[in-house]
């Protein structure tokens, strides 16, 4: 263990911090992208299905068949990478929004509208607010995804964590595959944990208990 | 406020050729059934919904041009579920529409306690979420939002249909004490006909989209359009309200047996053994009412008087011919005086009210159902009942009948 960090110590760092910046990247993206689709869907409710439908089928696609259809678009190297994590992220965000939305209660949107909120302002103070748990609970679960699959990158030469994983696979190195595997999964638990803060921190009180 | 023709076919013809004119101040009860129009007819006027033809002017503006935000944000609006929005403290939801129009802060602060003083809730609620208030105290959070940036109108979709009835019944107070005291309009949706009886300055039964029949609520039980509104009404509320739309002269013995200031006690003691009673009214020659003597006046000042004007009882109760039967029973009841004269505008002598006739009017309320048939006789009844033993003299009144 001391050995293997005196040996690896500053590679491991280093992979740790491009593992973890695919992963935000992409989750950054995702969230940018799917939360408000997720919003607008709410409104057109009749193209919903068909994006819900078109997002499922791109989280159907394997992973590594995915990431190897970006090269051709992308090249090799960081971004290929972060686009598909992208696009893996997508889902979750996007359906736990469109759920946490349409599961505001009706009546608080109607008393929104009747006292003379604008539509937008319905969105901002009150539905986006009351959704905000739902909405974090698919962010928290596209995070665990995109850091665990981000070791995957590795593959189309992004880095990260990925690299020691690959590496000790083949070499038949037990060392490396889990010096690769446990940051992986400490980070997601980290992330996890702090998004779990910031849950918190988002979700509205409502009492003062 | 204005309201014009609305017609709203939407495949389904939900409000139908609904025309109305609601004045200020008025408090206007919706009722009906489900599926009448009520609930739709309402969110037309703040433009909930909008309507497929017609005009909805308010203060002669019609507001199909106005801009549906602002028009919203100067209309009250209460909802059943009330609606508070959870994440927001009291304070906060009190003034969500004064915050929408962009008051200063302290304004903001100063509103949101003279508010909760209106409700009758302690100031440090102010702070609380709405989870942590009972549901009355919510609904009157509710009550107060919609009058927090001074709306003159105001919208209520059954607003205290979820509580139970001691707390509604309190709202219901707090509301038509407010519409009283603030002067504000109100209109308010209700499947509720005792809650429409007490608050409504007018009720509009509301039946497949059209109106049933506009009126007081005294003018709905007194006269239901049709068998439509009887119903809805019930039979019980017809009966029970009896004695609270029917006047005094409806119901008081007319012809009562009077005599004039000027007559000797003579003449009046023969007039009270012909007519078997034992006290007259005393009227002058226009039947103004001036008085009452008993016969134990006649008796005491026999001697020493001479005219009915010496010794009659000037100072006298009556009652107006037509007041409310509601508003006398009680008074006559508890001041336990036999007789009561009932006099028109002019103070002239029109009839009289007895024990009797109480004991009819108390009979009718509990028994009034089997008697229907019997109404017209309500006077003669009086006679075959035994009231002599109640009274011994306005029961005899009715034989002059």
């Amino acid at each position: 263990m001391i050995t293997f960090l005196q040996t690896y110590g500053m590679q491991l760092l280093l992979k740790t911090w491009q593992h973890l910046y695919i992963s935000a990247f992409s989750l950054a993206l995702g969230i940018i992208v799917a939360v408000p689709l997720g919003i607008l869907l709410t409104r057109v409710k009749s193209i919903a299905n068909v994006v819900m439908a078109i997002a499922s089928m791109l989280q159907t696609i394997p992973a590594m068949a995915l990431l190897a259809l970006m090269i051709p678009f992308f090249g090799i190297g960081a971004i290929p990478a972060i686009i598909a994590l992208f696009i893996y992220s997508l889902l979750p965000i996007l359906r736990n929004t469109y759920l946490g939305m349409e599961d505001v209660n009706p009546a608080l949107i109607d008393a929104a509208k009747g006292m003379g909120m604008t539509g937008w302002q319905s969105i901002i103070k009150v539905e986006v607010p009351m959704a905000a748990p739902v909405i974090m609970a698919g962010i928290r679960l596209s995070a665990t995804y995109v850091i665990a699959w981000a070791a995957l990158a590795s593959y189309i030469g992004a880095g990260g964590l990925g690299d020691f994983i690959f590496n000790g696979l083949n070499l038949y190195r037990t060392d490396l595959i889990l010096g690769g595997s446990i940051p992986v999964i400490i980070l997601a638990l980290i992330v996890d944990w702090l998004l779990g803060k910031l849950e918190a921190v988002v979700t509205p009180k409502t009492s003062h208990a | 406020m204005e309201h014009l023709n609305k017609t709203y076919p939407g495949g389904k013809v939900a409000v139908e050729d609904f025309n109305m004119e609601i004045e200020k101040g008025e408090f206007v009860c919706f009722i009906g059934t489900s599926g009448s129009g009520k609930t739709t007819t309402m969110r037309m006027i703040n433009r909930m919904l909008s309507q497929t033809s017609g005009t909805i002017k308010l203060n002669g503006e019609d507001i199909s041009k106005m801009d549906a935000v602002k028009l919203r944000r100067q209309i009250g609006y209460v909802i059943q579920n009330i609606g508070l929005m959870p994440h927001l403290t009291i304070r906060d939801n009190i003034t969500l529409v004064p915050k929408l129009l962009k008051w200063p802060q302290d304004k903001m602060n100063e509103r949101a306690k003279e508010m909760i003083k209106l409700v009758e809730l302690p100031e440090d609620y102010l702070d609380r979420y709405p989870s942590e208030l009972s549901g009355g105290q919510q609904q009157r959070i509710g009550v107060v939002r919609a009058l927090a940036a001074n709306q003159d109108l105001v919208l209520m979709d059954e607003p205290f249909g979820a509580l139970d009835p001691i707390t509604r019944e309190a709202l219901q107070d707090l509301v038509k004490d407010l519409q009283e005291r603030l002067g504000k309009t109100f209109v308010f949706v209700t499947h509720d006909m005792d809650e429409a009886l007490k608050l409504a300055t007018r009720i509009v039964i509301m039946d497949g989209g059209k109106i049933m029949q506009v009126d007081t609520p005294d003018g709905i039980l007194r006269h239901p359009a049709n068998e439509f509104v009887e119903n809805l009404i019930g039979k019980d509320r017809l009966i029970q309200a009896r004695p609270s739309i029917t006047t005094v002269g409806q119901v008081m013995l007319k012809n009562p047996i009077a005599t004039t200031p000027g007559k000797s006690l003579t003449d009046a003691l023969r007039l009270m053994h012909d007519k078997r009673v034992d006290s007259l009214l005393v009227t002058d020659e226009a039947g103004i009412l001036k008085g009452m003597i008993g016969i134990e006046d006649v008796d005491y000042n026999f001697n020493s008087a001479t005219s009915v004007d010496d010794i009659m009882n000037r100072d006298i109760f009556y009652v107006q011919s037509n007041s409310l039967i509601r508003d006398t029973v009680e008074r006559i009841l508890k001041r336990g005086f036999k007789n009561i004269p009932v006099v028109d505008d002019q103070h002239r002598l029109v009839g009289i009210v007895t024990r009797a006739t109480l004991v009819d009017i108390v009979y009718d309320a509990l028994w009034g159902d089997e008697e229907e048939d019997e109404e017209s006789n309500n006077i003669h009844h009086v006679d075959e009942t035994p009231a002599t033993e109640v009274d011994q003299t306005g029961a005899e009144g009715g034989d002059q009948q």
